[in-house]
């Protein structure tokens, strides 16, 4: 699929020649294709810069994409792919931004219809073409790694562990708890416990539809963890069906604190610590 | 082969264990203990492992046997500091420490040993049955 | 710190002593580190290969450890072989019990470390030696 050493020199010469030619048919193309998203400046500004990154690249006498003289015109495209992945376009439109060269350069290279100037063509079709394949992928690549950042994001936002009263903190769980959600709740809590110094921990699944055996081991494990570092959890907001699979599935939650509702729970820790507060200082409620 | 201090605060033994130890030093830390509290007549020995960035199945057991050791000797053991990840892997691998107390932080263990004493002298006076929890005196 | 350049390498610690395992956990965080693994998950290997390395030590009278990165395509990961020449393991699913132990501990040393990693394999047989090769992924 490379160009031939001539074939690449020409296609320099004809980039040179016909430059204004050539990125204002591509400018218009790509401003017909977007339809105002991007603003002509930015995509004039994109268009030279994708123009002059080949032609650099022709002029280090490149055949190929993947050659070691391609390196900048591949950083050029993967960043020229990457911005449009931010920007919102779709992977079509970023590639046939690319694609759309090959129709700028027929219109230069229409004047002469020789021979030789099709199989040119068809030449330089071979580059725009593996171009355009490679801003596909840097796009998908971009895009994979905006949705996994956004993932990162939403697990730290629907998991707040909130500081309920001196020395007890809570985690209020919203939404289905997968295995993978869990784990990092649990972190976040202990790491919690450790940053506060508090004691006590409530764990509130009012707002988890299902419990399995998976979650269920999640949340026993994480109170035994708790208990390792010196901490108590109680667990709150357990819904009629979920304490009907707890047991159906033979989940022993042991001498764990389980109470209704998060007052409830709120209500025992306070008591726990009331008791031992008098018996620090039985003199003050005496 | 290194050594774990042992600090003596007041009426408690504080040690802190500041290196990834060997098993020679950790029974070397126990034997060590052991000999401080009957030389000091300490009540209380906080172990504080916030520098521990992994507890495996040799110190804890180390450490249940300094707590049963020191329950002979009359002094109450308290290990403090312990890292969520620490704590998340030994419940993986299946040890639950049992017999020993702990704390999130050296001064929630003095606390505790604090509480543990009061009550302990509490019931040396010997006037009053042990109250009820609730009840005040 | 390892550089990238050793990381594709083994880095291998024979375990002759005590302070050879320290050595061992020291390896192996470096490593698990350099693999990114998160921090519960280089406690967990760290740990396992603690158990794994003592056990070398008092049951295999000493052998080598051999630590590398591994890359499965998807995700990095680190890769532990615990191998000895000692007397081998006669009955592994004993051996692999909770709470069984022949040399005074509290048996939670192969069982434990086998669910503190993704992949455990283990080959023995008696006077054979043991060779234990764990793996963990990173998430």
């Amino acid at each position: 699929m490379a160009l031939s050493a001539d074939e690449s020199g020409r296609l320099g010469e004809l980039l040179t020649s016909r430059a204004e030619q050539v990125t204002q048919r591509w400018t218009e193309i790509m401003v017909g294709q977007l339809r105002g998203r991007l603003s002509q400046a930015e995509l004039v500004r994109q268009v030279q810069e994708l123009h002059r990154a080949l032609l650099d690249a022709l002029g280090k006498g490149t055949v190929d994409l993947q050659a070691e003289e391609s390196t900048e015109l591949r950083a050029v495209l993967a960043e020229f792919s990457r911005g449009q992945a931010r920007q919102g376009l779709s992977a079509t439109e970023t590639a046939t931004g690319v694609f759309a060269l090959k129709e700028a350069l027929l219109a230069a290279l229409e004047a002469d219809q020789s021979v030789e100037t099709l199989r040119d063509y068809v030449a330089f079709s071979a580059l725009v073409d593996q171009m355009g394949l490679f801003t596909f992928e840097t796009f998908v690549r971009a895009r994979e790694s905006l949705i996994a950042d956004q993932a990162e994001q939403l697990l730290e936002l629907s998991t707040p562990v909130v500081k309920l009263w001196e020395g007890v903190v809570a985690v209020p769980l919203v939404g289905t708890l997968d295995s993978a959600r869990a784990q990092v709740v649990m972190e976040r809590l202990l790491q919690t416990l450790v940053d506060t110094g508090s004691p006590y921990a409530i764990i509130d699944i009012t707002g988890v539809p299902a419990v399995d055996t998976q979650v269920a081991q999640h949340i026993l494990k994480t109170v035994v963890a708790a208990r390792l570092m010196g901490a108590d959890c109680i667990i709150s907001g357990i819904r009629p069906q979920i304490a009907q699979t707890i047991v159906a599935l033979g989940i022993e939650f042991g001498d764990i604190a389980t109470k209704a509702s998060l007052a409830d729970a709120l209500r025992h820790v306070l008591r726990l610590t009331g008791v031992e507060t008098s018996r620090r200082q039985p003199r003050r409620e005496a | 082969m290194e050594r774990v201090p042992i600090l003596k605060i007041g009426e408690i033994l504080l040690v802190s264990i500041q290196v990834d130890m060997s098993d020679q030093t950790a029974v070397a830390l126990q034997e060590d203990l052991a000999e401080r509290i009957v030389a000091t007549g300490c009540h209380g020995v906080i172990i504080d492992i916030t520098a521990l960035d992994i507890v495996d199945s040799f110190v804890g057991r180390m450490l249940s046997t300094i707590a049963s050791i020191s329950r002979v000797l009359d002094a109450e053991t308290v290990v403090v500091g312990m890292r969520p990840a620490v704590a998340i892997t030994l419940v993986e691998l299946g040890l639950s420490l049992n017999g020993i107390r702990t704390a999130l932080n050296v001064e929630r263990g003095m606390e505790l040993i604090a509480i543990d004493r009061a009550d302990y002298d509490h019931d040396e006076t010997g006037d009053d049955p042990i109250p009820e929890p609730t009840a005040s005196p | 710190m390892t550089s990238g350049a050793d990381l594709g390498r083994p880095q291998a610690q024979t375990v002759g002593s005590d302070e050879d395992v320290v050595r061992v956990r020291q390896l192996v965080r470096t490593v698990a580190v350099a693999v990114r693994l998160s921090l519960v998950d280089q406690t967990k290997v760290v740990t396992a290969a603690s158990e794994l390395a003592r056990n070398t030590l008092v049951y295999g009278g000493g052998g080598t450890v051999e630590v590398i990165a591994v890359d499965n395509g998807r995700r990095a990961g680190i890769q532990i072989v615990f191998a000895d020449s000692g007397p081998g393991i006669a009955d592994l699913d004993l051996a692999l019990t909770d709470g069984y132990t022949t040399g005074g501990g509290l048996g939670l040393g192969l069982s434990g470390a086998r669910r503190l990693v993704d992949e455990f394999d283990i080959q023995t047989a008696p006077g054979q030696g043991t060779r234990i090769t764990i793996t963990k992924w990173s998430r």
